[in-house]
């Protein structure tokens, strides 16, 4: 199963420069742990103990993960993942 | 530095005197690698707060959407602070993820809803570090 990934610019240091990489899971879980096996220090950036990072988003299609099941999402040969950092501060 | 065209600040200060006393937010989107602020798109702050911002998480995911259909990227990326002075706060430092964009802070403290001077200073934020950059208004 494979699904395409979309990196977004300040976490593309971890790709060797890649926008969109594939990688493979039945859930998003899986997939992050996929993503970290070639692209080390990715999975840090996306999830901490808590699950998904606050400020991270992670969209499956067109859809926030977190309005789905999180990190449990599961995911289907084809899909698209879309990762964007969120725009906010103080 | 950052060169922006008069009516491209205008239109930053105008949404941030409209939301008064919230924070407005939004950016400015140019052609990929240009450095060139052209197409102004204001943001929902889904915060609605006078001391927090944050894009709609739909609508962020449209805006890139958008902006990857026309070879564009963020150029500026602004917000108001409403109280406080155009700063970056210590959490616009630690959110801060678009290392090409200009962040550009704008305060209404002095004017509020109204006609008055609004502070506008611009910013670079990477990987945790501030630093300042004139403005240059070339029409």
């Amino acid at each position: 199963m494979s699904v395409e990934v979309r990196i977004p610019t300040i976490l593309r240091p971890y790709t060797g420069g890649e926008k969109n990489v594939s990688a493979e899971g039945a859930t998003l879980a899986e997939l992050i742990t996929d993503l970290e096996s070639r692209y080390a220090g990715l999975q840090e950036r996306l999830v901490d103990e808590q699950g998904l990072r606050r400020f991270v988003n992670v969209y499956l299609n067109d859809e926030d993960v977190r309005f789905l099941g999180g990190l449990e999402t599961e995911l289907s040969d084809g899909d698209s993942v879309t990762i964007l950092p969120a725009v906010a501060g103080g | 530095m950052l060169r922006i065209r008069p009516e491209l600040v205008d239109a930053m200060v105008a949404h941030a005197r409209a939301d008064h006393p919230d924070e407005a937010c939004g950016v400015i989107a140019g052609p990929e690698g240009s450095d060139r602020p052209e197409r102004f798109i204001p943001m929902v702050n889904a915060a609605r707060s006078p001391t927090f911002y944050e894009f709609d998480s739909a609508d962020l995911l449209r805006l890139y959407r958008e902006m990857d259909d026309r070879d564009e990227e963020p150029v500026v990326i602004y917000h108001s602070h409403t109280a406080t002075e155009a700063y970056p706060s210590r959490t616009d430092i630690s959110y801060a993820s678009e290392p090409l964009a200009h962040y550009v802070l704008i305060s209404t403290r002095e004017c509020g809803n109204d006609e008055g001077p609004a502070e506008v200073r611009s910013f670079r934020i990477v990987d945790g570090e501030v630093t300042e950059e004139p403005v240059e208004i070339v029409a």
